[in-house]
């Protein structure tokens, strides 16, 4: 397990082949997942919001969907992935509870997913794959051999991206 | 002007975390009551915590947790949270419902409606010591339970306290009770604007 890549929550991270990308319980955060096949080369962002210019606190800029793709993205090009080479796949986003109130915190996974697409496609890298929704969490690993991402679930079973 | 909980001094962080330490005496005399046994209360910890760090203390981000989440209105607007690790939610279940479950997968509907109404009566008793020292009026919903991933339940906390920074502020308790040690975690999460109410009610910022 030394090749294991951990991505804590609001975190972003890097890894070439062989090793694996992974973050853990994705609730209502989404885990952006991106992949140059031909370098083999994974990032993997644990965003929590849709974007920097809604909070003063914006620092850290792994927890935004607007800056933490492109910082992710800007990474992984200067570790020697093209950018014409990188396509995108998508996890999390989930509503944790059911209250009957359709108030922001708890549209927040479905917010936070909508944005993530929306960087994405601005910066013209294609979304392969989507698990996404639901209301349940979900464990991620970005595999830089093959660039299969697994997605892991209590309950849900486990899915092949 | 909007006030960071990573900017409180001592003095303010001692009241919260009296806040807390009634709140969970209260709590425990409520699980007292509703068990009809003798529960006791080790000293709550207050911390204030990078979230990232927080999902460590509930056994790792994918261990298997419950989170009762109520929305609270009023004079503060945000929610509070209560987690059990699943060990000691089988414990409440068992204690309250006279049961000898071994797996948190064999709650019943009447089970977790009961974990429920734990959830509820102790995230009440905390928010009743909250409001009669600050004099604000605080409303809970009923509660909502979930069982999943430690860290896919505090997402929803973290979310709302990444807002305004990279931390949280985190309450543990642990109930004794006979040869049982229950250990909850409280999550007080009001919302942006709230904050300076509460403080200001609590006398700390002027």
């Amino acid at each position: 397990m030394n090749n294991l890549v951990k991505v804590g929550m609001a975190d972003l991270n890097i890894a070439k082949c062989p090793e694996i990308l992974t973050t853990l319980g994705l609730g209502s955060c989404v885990g952006i997942a991106l992949f140059d096949s031909i370098s083999k080369i994974g990032g993997l962002a644990h965003i929590m919001l849709p974007s920097s210019k809604q909070v003063k606190n914006n620092l850290n800029k792994a927890k935004f969907a607007d800056t933490a793709i492109v910082e992710l993205l800007n990474i992984m090009v200067n570790a020697g992935a093209r950018k014409n080479n990188i396509v995108a796949k998508l996890a999390g986003g989930a509503q944790m509870f059911s209250f009957t109130k359709t108030n922001d915190i708890m549209r927040i996974g479905e917010r936070n997913a909508v944005a993530s697409r929306e960087v994405l496609n601005s910066l013209s890298i294609p979304i392969i794959a989507e698990d996404t929704g639901g209301n349940y969490g979900r464990t991620i690993e970005l595999d830089t051999s093959t660039g299969i991402l697994l997605v892991k679930t209590i309950g849900y079973g486990v899915k092949q991206l | 002007m909007t006030i960071s909980i990573e900017k409180l001094n001592e003095l303010q962080l001692d009241v919260l975390k009296e806040i807390g330490n009634i709140g969970a005496g209260n709590a425990a005399t409520a699980l007292a009551k509703l068990l009809n046994k003798k529960v006791d209360m080790a000293v709550p910890k207050v911390q204030i915590l990078e979230f990232k760090k927080v999902p460590d203390l509930l056994g790792g981000a994918d261990n298997l947790v419950v989170g009762i989440l109520l929305n609270i209105t009023g004079d503060i607007n945000g929610y509070i949270m209560f987690m059990l690790e699943q060990k000691y939610a089988r414990i409440l279940v068992n204690m309250l419902m006279g049961k000898e479950l071994k797996d948190i997968c064999e709650f019943s509907e009447m089970d977790i409606s009961a974990l429920k109404e734990i959830g509820n009566i102790l995230a009440g008793s905390y928010l009743s010591s909250l409001s009669s020292l600050t004099m604000l009026n605080i409303f809970p919903s009923i509660p909502d339970l979930t069982v999943d991933m430690a860290g896919a339940i505090l997402s929803v906390p973290a979310i709302e306290f990444g807002k305004v920074g990279d931390t949280v502020l985190f309450i543990e308790t642990a109930f004794l009770e006979h040869d049982y040690a229950v250990v909850g975690n409280f999550f007080l999460i009001p919302d942006v604007e709230s904050y300076d109410i509460l403080l200001k009610a609590l006398g700390v910022i002027s």
